[in-house]
């Protein structure tokens, strides 16, 4: 079963968004995003100053099995990238939720969170998902 | 839903992923592909290889059949239980399947085939015996299942399994050999460029086998790691490195086509020799290792300065070397580096003559920024 922490939203493509104290955002991929992946080995993130649109292609996660694009949950602009995934992609298997997070985004407006999907709704998407 | 292996539901209770290859329901990995690869070049890992299909080949016309058949020849074959790699190829001198063929006696040849062409390759066998007038009985061997068991580990674990019999003589096999150890087939064959045994047995008797080798602490390994460890090994995947549009000299097998003697007429010879006799092939299949990050891919366009383009045909994220390593076919004249295309993006590559690995070691120099 895949695990949903609570303090954050998240995108129906499996993407999470957390709002931090600051208001900076900060994305990642979701447990089941990396389950589903498998080991990864590569991981391209976006470079600081890059303005993003919501569910715009943003960074790029491979596997051995196969390469796999991250859309931006939101829209913003990148302030900066976790610069550890270059050496040690496997955080996000390790930690997708914490260590393993892949960027940090100045949201283009507060309330850009609210589009995202409840805690409860991503549940009950993978659910009918069957994962 | 695809065809099932008698490991099947091993495999499920194992929480392996599964996925469809051939038209088979396999396991891609039981958790860690690249902890399962690891496994297989330090101890030992076991593979389900049921859907690989097994043909024996019986008859007088056996021997005969099989050099017309095959561009490599069996009369290479001469004691019982050798292995030969050959490729089978159509009249155009196209790959129609890879395989092992396995000596047993002078009226008994067996043939391994891959599960993707199994169908296809007992129809072209079959129309070619009645052809060629043959004596012969191909028999596809359903009653029979098949493990590969890998790695540095492999032989002691297996022969612990065998009557106390047939240890040292199973332990005694050469390389590319096999001997019937009771019902079981046991050969020093693979498809990991490490050691171990590859197992024809009854099918019945399969998942006793694998649990006892489990069991012993040898790990479950998928699809994933197979294909992992066969790149690093250099070995080309049908399908994916050569099909029936291409020919061995453009496959990086053209040490697989036995030219020799020259008056053996195996299909597909004509036309290899009209390659030969224009040159030689145009394209060649080499090795690269990406020197940059990022990872190669199968179809990825690949560029040489000067020269032309080419096309990676089966690329991955190499756990040994930890660097991305490829097989591509390119223009004959290409040199030492290429340009790969990945994502719009060029990136040097260097080319290697493959294996990248073989026996747990790297057989190719690193660049300065891997290991």
């Amino acid at each position: 079963m895949s695990h949903v922490p609570v303090d954050r939203r998240y995108a129906k493509s499996h993407e999470w968004a957390r709002l931090l104290p600051d208001g900076r955002v900060e994305i990642g991929i979701t447990d089941h995003a990396q389950h589903a992946l498998g080991d990864l080995v590569f991981v391209e993130v976006p470079e600081p100053g890059r303005v993003l649109g919501a569910g715009e292609a943003c960074a790029v996660v491979e596997s051995v099995k196969a390469a796999s694009d991250v859309y931006s949950p939101i829209a913003g602009t990148v302030l900066e990238s976790n610069a550890d995934l270059g050496s040690s992609p496997e955080l996000i298997n390790q930690d997708c939720y914490d260590k393993g997070w892949m960027t940090r985004l100045q949201p283009a407006s507060p309330a850009a969170l609210n589009a995202l999907l409840g805690p409860e709704a991503y549940a009950a998407q993978l659910a009918a998902e069957g994962g | 839903m695809g065809r099932k292996t008698p490991l099947h539901g091993q495999h499920v209770a194992l929480g392996a992923g599964m996925v469809d290859f051939g038209g088979w329901d396999m396991p891609v990995n039981y958790g860690s592909q690249i902890e399962e690869h690891h496994r297989v070049r330090r101890a030992a890992g076991i593979f389900d290889v049921s859907h690989m299909c097994v043909i024996d080949v019986r008859g007088l016309d056996s021997r005969g059949f099989l050099r017309r058949l095959l561009a490599n020849d069996v009369d290479k074959l001469q004691l019982p239980g050798k292995a030969l790699y050959s490729c089978m190829l159509n009249a155009d001198g196209g790959v129609l399947d890879d395989l092992i063929v396995y000596f047993m006696n002078d009226e008994w040849f067996r043939v391994v085939v891959n599960a993707g062409t199994r169908d296809s390759d007992l129809l072209w066998i079959r129309a070619r015996a009645r052809e060629e007038l043959a004596h012969l009985d191909i028999i596809e061997r359903v009653d029979l299942a098949m493990l590969a068991v890998q790695g540095p580990e492999a032989r002691a674990k297996v022969v612990d399994l065998l009557e106390s019999t047939d240890r040292e003589a199973a332990l005694a096999l050469q390389p590319f050999s096999g001997r019937f150890c009771g019902e079981w087939f046991v050969a020093r064959t693979g498809y990991t460029g490490e050691d171990g045994f590859e197992i024809m047995l009854p099918y019945e008797e399969i998942s006793a086998a694998w649990l006892a080798l489990v069991a012993a602490g040898v790990a479950p390994c998928g699809l994933g790691a197979r294909d992992t460890l066969r790149l690093e090994a250099g070995m080309n995947l049908y399908g994916n490195d050569m099909d029936e549009s291409k020919h061995p000299l453009e496959s990086g097998l053209a040490w697989t086509v036995a030219f020799e003697p020259a008056s053996r007429d195996f299909i597909g010879r004509e036309a290899l020799e009209r390659v030969r006799a224009a040159g030689g092939a145009t394209q060649k299949l080499v090795g690269l290792v990406l020197e940059d990050r990022g990872v190669l891919r199968s179809h990825q366009k690949v560029l040489i300065e000067g020269v032309g383009e080419g096309e990676i045909t089966s690329g991955t994220f190499s756990p040994t070397l930890e660097c991305s390593i490829a097989l591509a076919r390119v223009p004959r004249a290409t040199g030492a580096s290429v340009q790969v295309d990945i994502r719009g993006k060029l990136l040097p590559a260097r080319v290697v003559k493959p294996p990248f690995v073989r026996n747990g070691r790297a057989l190719i120099s690193l660049s300065k920024n891997s290991i």
